[in-house]
């Protein structure tokens, strides 16, 4: 069947199975951010927003998402013209292995988009649902609290929506 | 400390070289970049934990459309091998084949089906029409090596490559034995003995990215594997072995791999996908399914210790006994060298007037062992830093005492370093560099020891608190055995390509070999494009496995840097028309004695294009010739709930001893994520089984990994020292944090409720069957 969607603000068009995920079709076409961790939506490796919210691309079925707003970390930003948030990821040794990464900086987009000035445990319920093997997450908290601060008192300019 | 010497690189906190790339998603792991046409490889896993194979159908799965080939048993080459990345010859067994007409574990394999896409493989798979004669299993290792006992390795095959025990006639997978002074002496001159027995158990690795493995034939018929490695060289080796390759037909590649801690120092898929590339001619996918990442990959030995020690009301230590029966599953990689590392990383730390420790590995019918972040010395903390605060309890002296009049210190040595090795005998050495005092100082201020300790003993309160520490050491690198090499060569901008064997697994190895290159030539890490690794393209090294990367691998790279720092000057020299002597390097520029200054892109590009011309170029290599241990000592506070069993750690203290931190924030970033996975191992992380040796929790949901939201208030102290035989002082990092959660929280949960703990993991069922509550 065929999907039309956006991805990353651009449209899309592609022809899924009836029973595809969406983690599948993102990375069949090149999107390879979201990774399989788990398949079974338990470690967040394949997290994205869907219109917005954060959503294990690995149990959402890809017909679901037609005409939807996905956007994964390639839409963010690119290492030639970054995103705050993935920036202070790198900043503060967040990053390790980084196959958790897309996916936590997902996350964090979205807790900072509704709450831009969360406090430690939000922070930690925000993520709770990303598993890290690499980090132990100290370094990871660090970076969506300097995240936050960035995109808190650089609106407008530094901090891209 | 003579050596130390002002860095402006090392020891500063880089960001990690590909640290935007992996934030943007820009960067590729195995299946994120697959070619055109690509086939899907599923394996067919037996459901049986010992059977043999009494006949096998694959008719109907290759004739179904899509199928691109079928493997059984019978299409391979029968080569014993052992799936352990070890250098050559192995001290693990060659006791596994890639495909065989015997299971001997639930996850074992028995097919492998290549299709056009995932879902025809999985159809095939069910196919497979398979016959099994069911054989009695041994699921306790203590059964192993009873009379008349299943023999798991009956095949004839089944040996060692070099003169160690085994006998598989008895499920013998390995034993060892080390022993100095007279321990029933020493245990008689004690004032208070303890003897207990301990058991730690199997868990896993779970990288985040599963195993995966991806070949392909090259234009010119060569093998190519591209995989999610350790250990690079090994494979080519070992693929080459089992496929009856020349090493020449072989090319390994390693892209971003998503961790591994051990778990990746194994050569699982890349037999079987290779074999699958050269049938079909097509590339070929073989990437675990989580569950199958359970089931069939590698695990953490679990062990039985058991252990007697001793001690005079002084705080002399008189003898320590330890005897580990180790249970290798149904395989024996790193059978030997995990069970002689819980002795060789454990006994030296405290200053034992008698020492005697065997150990023996068996074979089991259940999920395999293999290299684990920690490598043997995890288990063995366990028992050895429980008996040390037991000991301290009985002379009534505080457990940090009993520890800091005990522990080895700088200029000393033990006899163990000489007679445990890996496989062989090890090699003798004196500690160099050693702050494990100061880490002690710092951890105990820092939990607040003195304030914490012994609060609740007199409580009858459900929940009380309580604190707990150890200490620990590990090693750096297998000396005398482990090479590591390195490459440079420099670009008319003034920009280098470090080309290194040494794999970069997460851990942020070429951001540090970036550091060491930059800080021995005189330039910046930025001015660096590191590339790891490919067999085709960059120098040996044996890979990331054994607290080896910065301290080996470092001086490998450290080594060729010098040698290029020399040849610039020698360029510039000439080119100033000066003596090489009158030149130095600062700042990516040569100075000359009048205080004319060349740039970096200047020496290069006169190299290159204008006379004298050369490729300013060079390698290095590198062997060990010690270990020295890093050192750490640890401290958890744990609130206990004396009615739900559950125990929760409220904050967790660690301070390391690594020499110099060559990049801190990556070496914390080491420690925090082993702390963590120590501290999830300890509390919540086991494999579960039926009676049938099927894992009944082969998922995220119900094998509990600590999430964001478990996360204690981890701290983390480095103390420095300065090992003069590492890279700028560096010693290893990445392994000693997690040997330290499971006695630091039983000793805590002890000062808590005062109950020993001697089963791991610490859930609510141990607690309370601890406390008598069921």
């Amino acid at each position: 069947m065929k999907l039309i969607f956006t991805l990353n603000g651009e449209e899309r068009s592609c022809t899924i199975e009836p029973d595809e995920k969406l983690l599948t079709t993102l990375r069949n076409l090149g999107t390879t951010s979201p990774k399989k961790g788990c398949g079974e939506g338990a470690c967040g490796s394949c997290a994205v927003l869907l219109n917005g919210t954060l959503v294990n691309s690995c149990i959402t079925f890809a017909a679901t998402c037609s005409g939807a707003h996905v956007t994964t970390v390639e839409g963010l930003g690119h290492p030639n013209d970054p995103h705050p948030i993935q920036e202070e990821f790198v900043k503060a040794g967040a990053v390790q292995c980084g196959f958790c990464t897309p996916g936590m900086i997902m996350a964090t987009k979205a807790l900072l988009d509704s709450n831009p000035d969360p406090d430690r445990s939000q922070i930690m319920s925000a993520l709770d649902g990303n598993r890290c093997r690499c980090t132990g997450y100290v370094k990871i908290f660090e970076a969506v609290g300097n995240a936050a601060k960035r995109l808190s008192t650089s609106k407008g300019d530094g901090g891209k929506p | 400390m003579s050596d130390e010497m002002e860095l402006k690189v090392v020891g500063h906190s880089q960001p990690k070289l590909d640290g935007l790339a992996l934030a943007c998603g820009t960067e590729k792991y195995v299946a994120d970049d697959l070619p055109q046409g690509t086939l899907v490889v599923k394996i067919l896993w037996s459901p049986h934990a010992h059977a043999r194979i009494v006949s096998i159908d694959t008719e109907a799965a290759s004739a179904l459309k899509g199928v691109r080939a079928v493997l059984t048993w019978k299409d391979l080459p029968r080569v014993p091998h052992t799936t352990a990345g070890q250098g050559f010859p192995e001290p693990s067994p060659y006791d596994t084949f890639t495909l065989d007409n015997k299971v001997r574990f639930v996850g074992d394999r028995v097919a492998a089906v290549a299709a056009d896409n995932e879902s025809i493989a999985a159809q095939a798979l069910a196919l497979i029409d398979v016959k099994y004669e069911l054989l009695p299993a041994i699921l306790d290792p203590r059964d192993s090596m009873e009379r008349g006992a299943p023999i798991i390795h009956d095949e004839p095959e089944a040996h060692v490559v070099i003169p160690v025990p085994y006998d598989p006639a008895t499920n013998l997978a390995a034993a060892c034995q080390a022993s100095f002074g007279d321990v029933e002496k020493g245990l008689a001159e004690a004032d208070f003995v303890v003897e207990r027995e301990f058991s730690t158990h199997q868990a896993q690795h779970c990288p985040m990215e599963p195993h995966v493995a991806l070949a392909w034939i090259d234009p010119r018929g060569r093998l190519v594997i591209r995989t999610s490695t350790q250990v690079p060289f090994h494979v080519r080796r070992i693929v080459s072995q089992r496929l009856q390759l020349p090493v020449k037909q072989v090319r390994v590649i390693k892209p971003r791999i998503g961790g591994g801690f051990g778990s990746k120092q194994e050569v699982l898929l890349e037999d079987l996908v290779g074999a699958m590339a050269l049938k079909t001619r097509r590339p070929c996918l073989l990437e675990l399914t989580r569950k199958e990442e359970f089931i069939s990959s590698r695990t953490r030995h679990p062990q039985i210790l058991n252990v007697k020690a001793g001690v005079k009301k002084d705080g002399t230590l008189t003898a320590f006994d330890l005897n580990i029966l180790m249970d290798t599953g149904a395989y024996g990689s790193h059978a030997l060298t995990v069970l002689s590392n819980s002795g060789s990383k454990t006994l030296p730390l405290y200053r034992w007037q008698n020492v005697c420790f065997q150990g023996t590995t068996v074979y089991t019918n259940l999920p395999v062992g293999g290299a684990y972040r920690g490598y043997g010395a995890t288990q063995a903390y366990f028992p050895l830093e429980s008996v040390m605060d037991e000991l301290a309890e009985g002379i009534g002296m505080d457990p940090i005492e009993l520890r800091s009049r005990n522990h080895i210190r700088q200029g000393e040595s033990s006899p163990i370093f000489e007679a445990l090795g890996e496989g062989r005998s090890g090699v003798a050495q004196a500690v160099e560099s050693c702050s494990l005092a100061k880490c002690i100082e710092l951890g105990a201020q820092e939990i607040g020891w003195h304030q914490k300790r012994g609060r609740f003993r007199n409580s009858t309160a459900a929940v009380r608190r309580g604190v707990g520490m150890c200490c620990l050491m590990q090693g750096s690198s297998i000396p005398e055995i482990d090479l590591a090499s390195a490459y440079i060569k420099m670009n008319e901008d003034g920009s280098f390509n470090l080309l290194l064997g040494a794999t970069d697994l997460g851990t942020g190895s070429d951001t540090i070999m970036a550091q060491i290159a930059a800080e021995e030539i005189g330039t910046e890490p930025s001015a660096f494009n590191v590339y790891s690794s490919d067999t085709d393209l960059t120098p040996f090294d044996v890979g990331a496995y054994a607290s080896s990367t910065t301290y080996l691998s470092g001086q490998a790279v450290r080594k060729a840097a010098a040698k290029i720092r020399e040849f610039i000057i020698l360029v510039a020299s000439r080119m100033m028309d000066v003596p090489m002597a009158q030149v130095s390097v600062a700042g990516s520029s040569c100075i000359g004695p009048s205080g004319q200054i060349l740039t970096f892109a200047q020496v290069a590009t006169h190299s290159l294009y204008v006379a004298d011309q050369a490729q300013i170029q060079a390698g290095a290599s590198h062997i060990a010739h010690k270990s020295p241990p890093p050192f750490a000592a640890h401290f958890a506070e744990v609130e206990v709930d004396t009615d739900t069993g559950e125990v929760k750690v409220l904050t967790y203290v660690s301070a390391t001893d690594c020499g110099t931190a060559i990049n801190p924030r990556l070496a914390q970033g080491q420690v925090e994520g082993a702390v963590l996975n120590g501290i999830s191992f300890a509390l919540t992380e086991q494999y579960l089984y039926d009676q049938r040796g099927r894992m009944l929790n082969p998922d995220f949901n119900s094998y509990k990994v600590f999430g964001a939201g478990d996360v204690p208030d981890i701290r983390t102290i480095l103390v420095p020292s300065w090992e003069s035989s590492g890279p700028f002082g560096a010693k290893s990092v990445s392994e000693i944090g997690i040997n330290g959660p499971m006695p630091a929280i039983a000793n805590a949960i002890f000062d808590a409720v005062g109950v020993r703990l001697t089963r791991s993991p610490f859930t609510p069922e141990t607690i309370l069957r601890a406390l008598k509550r069921l």
